[in-house]
C-alpha cells in the first residue's frame, strides 16, 4: 500500500543503495534566465552536454519586462546568456515575445507537458505548482540544476507524506487561495518540512485545475517539499488535446496508467490534517510571512496574545508592515494592487477579478496591474475581452511575466507603499524594498482595488 | 568543491526566526551570472540599520551564522547560500533549516548544523557575553562544541562524506551511466519531449 507520492517516487528510482539518497530519474526539468546561467557555466567548464535536450525546456519569465519598456542592461545580459545557453546546448527556449512565453510554472501545464505520475524539477521552489495534475515536482537551487543538465537524475532523499484533507464545500466568496492561506494559517511556515503534502478531500475534488494548481503552488510556503493531488475527471479533461498530451491509443494508455496513481485505500501518512472548508473565508495576510493571515472580517492581531513562538516574529512582521493591533482589516487602506504570478494569473483568476471590476473604477491614487501569467493565457483572455474590462476600469494590462510578484524588473513598490496581490510571497521587501505585501485572492484583489481598502466583492456596492 | 571537515571560528548571533532567502539575498542581486560577489547583498535591507549584529565590529571575521527557527525557507536560491560564503560564512547553526537551502548547502560545502532551540540559545548567550568564543564544529563527527555546549546533529553518511571528501557530485552520478541508460529504455512512450 502506497501513497500518491510514494507510487512516483518509487517508478522513478534509477538507483538505490544503502546509506545514500536515491537517485531519480527527472521526467522534465524546466530552466529559466535567473537561477540558470552558472549551471549553465559549470557545464562549459567541466566540458559536459545536456544529457536529454528532449526532456528540458526554458523560458524567461523572472527578470522580463512587462511592457513596451526594454529590460535593463543587467536583465538583458541574463536574458542574453538565457538565449545563448539554449542555443549552445539544444534546448528549446520560449523567448519574449513568443506566444508560448510565460511564467515556467504556468505554461508548463498549459501545454499540458505537465502530466500526471511525472518527476518535474526547476530552479524556482514553485515548481510545486505541477503537482496539481498528480505529478512530484519540486525546486531545486544552481548545483543540482548543473547536475539535472547533466544527467537527467537528482540525488534526493525520500520524503515524508502528509495528508491535508478539505472535506466539505466552500462557501460564496471563498477562492483556491483562501483554502492554501487558510491552511498555512493552521500549519505554519514549517508545517510540511520534510514532506509531500497530498491535498485531498471533497473541496480539493470539486476545485478546477486551476485552484488546484494555485493550491499546490503555495505548499512551499508551507515549508513542503512539495505538493500533489491525485489526478482524477478533471486533470484528465484538462489534458485533453494539449499541445503534448498523449494523443490516439498513447492518450489511452497513459489514462489507464493515470488511473493506477491515486494513494490505495488503506495508505498511511507520516502526519494528517483535516480542515472543513464550510467555515474558511476570504483571507488576508498582515504579516511579513504567509501563515500571517486573518479574514478579511479579521483585526490586525495584537503579538502578545499570539502564542510564544510566533510573538517576537509578529512584532517585528507588525513594525516592518507599519500596523496596529485592533486596526480592522477593511480600515487598511492599500497604494497599489497587483494581479498576477504563477500563484493566481491563470485565465480563470483573470475572469474571477474581471468580474468584480466590471462596470467599476479603480480608486482615484491606486496604481493596478494585471500581468497574465502566459502569453496564452493573455491572448485567451483578450479573445473574452478581459483585457478591456480591465482598461476601461483603470488597470494596466500587460504582457506575461513574473513582475511584481518578486521585483526584478522595474514593477516595484516604492518603500512603505501597500500592495494587495495575489503572488504567493509577502516577505519583507519582496515586492521592492520598503514594499508592504498582502496576500489576497483576485476577487478580493479586485474588490480592493475598487474600493481602496481590503474588500470582499460582497462589500462593493 | 573544497573538502571540509572542521570548521573553526567566531560565531555572530542574528538569533532570529524565520529567516528568508530574500532577507539573505535580495532578488536585485540575482541578475549576477557568476557564482561569486555576493557577499555586499548579504542582509542587505537589515544592514542598513546601524545596529544590525552584522554591523558590530565585535563580530566581524565570524565564519559561523547562529539563527533561529525555520532558517532559509521560501525562494529556491542558492545565492543565499554564495552570499554568506561570499561574506565569510561556513555553516549556520539553526534549530531548523529549510530543505531546499539544507540541499544548496551541501553542494556548496556549507555546512546545515541543526541542534535543539536550548542548543542555539546557550551558543548565542555565550557568543553575546564574550564575542571571541570559539565554536568547533566536527563534520566527522557531527558534533558541535563551545566552552560548556557539546551537541550533536544529523548528518547523513552520505553528506557527510560528500563534504569530507570534497567530491563532484556530478562526477559521482555518471559512475551509475549504466542505469541511468537501462532506466531510459524503460519509460513509457506517451511521455512528452519537447522538441
Ligand atoms: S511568479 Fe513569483 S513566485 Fe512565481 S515563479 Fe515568478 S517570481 Fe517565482
Amino acid at each position: 500500500m502506497a501513497t500518491l507520492s510514494e507510487k512516483v517516487w518509487e517508478r522513478h528510482v534509477v538507483r538505490r543503495a544503502a546509506g545514500e539518497p536515491d537517485l531519480l530519474y527527472v521526467d522534465l526539468h524546466l530552466v529559466h534566465e535567473v537561477t540558470s546561467p552558472q549551471a549553465f557555466a559549470g557545464l562549459r567548464l567541466s566540458k559536459r552536454r545536456v544529457r536529454r535536450p528532449d526532456l528540458t525546456l526554458a523560458t524567461m519569465d523572472h527578470n522580463v519586462p512587462t511592457n513596451d519598456e526594454p529590460a535593463e542592461e543587467i536583465s538583458a545580459r541574463q536574458i542574453d546568456a538565457m538565449a545563448r545557453n539554449a542555443r549552445e546546448f539544444g534546448i528549446r527556449c520560449y523567448p519574449t515575445g513568443d506566444p508560448n512565453q510565460g511564467i515556467v510554472h504556468v505554461i508548463s501545464p498549459q501545454l499540458g507537458l505537465t502530466q500526471p505520475g511525472m518527476t518535474i524539477v526547476c530552479g524556482d521552489s514553485h515548481t510545486s505548482t505541477h503537482g496539481a495534475l498528480g505529478a512530484l515536482a519540486w525546486g531545486i537551487g544552481t548545483s543540482e540544476i548543473e547536475h539535472v543538465l547533466a544527467t537527467q537524475t537528482i540525488a534526493q532523499t525520500k520524503p515524508g507524506t502528509m495528508a491535508v484533507t478539505v472535506e466539505g464545500a466552500l462557501p460564496a466568496e471563498c477562492a483556491a487561495k483562501d483554502v492554501i492561506l487558510g491552511i498555512i494559517a493552521r500549519i505554519g511556515t514549517a508545517g510540511g518540512t520534510g514532506n509531500v503534502i497530498e491535498y485531498r478531500g471533497a473541496a480539493i475534488r470539486a476545485l478546477s485545475m486551476e485552484g488546484r494548481l494555485t493550491i499546490c503552488n503555495m505548499s512551499i510556503e508551507a515549508g513542503a517539499r512539495a505538493g500533489m493531488v491525485a489526478p482524477d475527471q478533471v486533470t484528465f479533461a484538462w489534458l485533453e488535446g494539449r499541445p503534448f498530451a498523449p494523443k490516439g491509443a498513447q492518450w489511452e494508455r497513459a489514462l489507464d496508467d493515470w488511473r493506477s496513481l491515486a494513494s490505495d485505500p488503506g495508505a498511511t501518512y507520516s502526519r494528517e490534517v483535516a480542515i472543513d472548508a464550510s467555515v474558511l473565508r476570504p483571507y488576508v495576510t498582515w504579516g511579513t510571512n504567509p501563515a500571517q493571515s486573518v479574514t478579511i472580517d479579521g483585526v490586525v492581531p495584537d503579538p502578545d496574545a499570539l502564542p510564544d513562538d510566533t510573538r517576537e516574529s509578529a512584532r517585528r512582521a507588525l513594525r516592518y508592515q507599519d500596523l496596529t493591533p485592533g486596526t480592522p482589516m477593511r480600515d487598511i487602506r492599500v497604494d497599489a494592487v497587483f494581479i498576477g504570478s504563477c500563484s493566481n494569473a491563470r485565465l480563470e483568476d483573470l475572469r474571477a477579478a474581471a468580474d468584480v471590476v466590471r462596470g467599476r473604477r479603480v480608486r482615484s491614487g491606486i496604481r493596478g496591474l494585471v500581468v497574465p501569467g502566459s502569453m496564452g493565457v493573455k491572448a485567451d483572455a483578450e479573445r473574452e475581452g478581459l483585457d478591456r474590462i480591465f482598461r476601461d476600469a483603470g488597470f494596466e494590462w500587460r504582457d506575461a511575466g513574473c513582475s511584481m510578484c518578486l521585483g526584478m524588473n522595474p514593477d516595484i513598490l516604492r518603500p512603505g507603499e501597500r500592495c494587495a496581490s495575489t503572488s504567493n510571497r509577502n516577505f519583507e521587501g519582496r515586492q521592492g524594498p520598503g514594499g508592504r505585501t498582502h496576500l489576497v485572492s483576485p476577487a478580493v484583489a479586485a474588490a480592493t482595488a475598487i474600493a481602496g481598502h481590503f474588500a470582499s466583492p460582497s462589500d462593493l456596492r | 568543491m573544497e573538502p571540509v571537515r572542521n570548521i573553526v571560528g567566531r560565531a555572530l548571533p542574528l538569533a532570529r526566526a524565520d529567516v528568508d532567502t530574500d532577507q539573505i539575498i535580495p532578488s536585485h542581486w540575482l541578475k549576477r551570472l557568476e557564482r561569486t560577489g555576493y557577499g555586499p547583498g548579504l542582509f542587505e535591507a537589515w544592514r542598513k540599520d546601524p545596529a544590525f549584529v552584522l554591523n558590530d565590529p565585535r563580530y566581524r571575521g565570524a565564519t559561523v551564522l547562529l539563527a533561529g527557527a525555520n532558517f532559509g525557507g521560501g525562494s529556491s536560491r542558492e545565492h543565499a547560500v554564495w552570499a554568506l560564503l561570499d561574506a565569510g560564512f561556513r555553516a549556520v547553526i539553526a534549530p531548523r533549516v529549510a530543505d531546499i537551502f539544507r540541499n544548496n548547502a551541501l553542494r556548496n560545502g556549507f555546512v546545515p548544523v541543526e541542534v535543539d532551540a536550548d542548543t542555539v540559545a546557550s551558543l548565542v548567550a555565550a557568543v553575546r557575553l564574550d564575542p571571541a568564543t570559539t565554536i568547533t564544529i566536527d563534520v566527522e563527527h557531527a558534533t558541535v562544541q563551545a566552552p560548556g555546549v557539546r551537541a550533536t546533529f544529523a548528518l547523513d553518511e552520505f553528506s557527510r562524506t560528500r563534504l569530507i571528501g570534497g567530491l563532484d557530485d556530478i562526477a559521482l552520478t555518471l559512475r551509475h551511466e549504466q542505469d541511468i541508460a537501462a532506466y531510459e529504455e524503460k519509460r513509457p512512450e506517451w511521455l512528452p519531449r519537447v522538441r
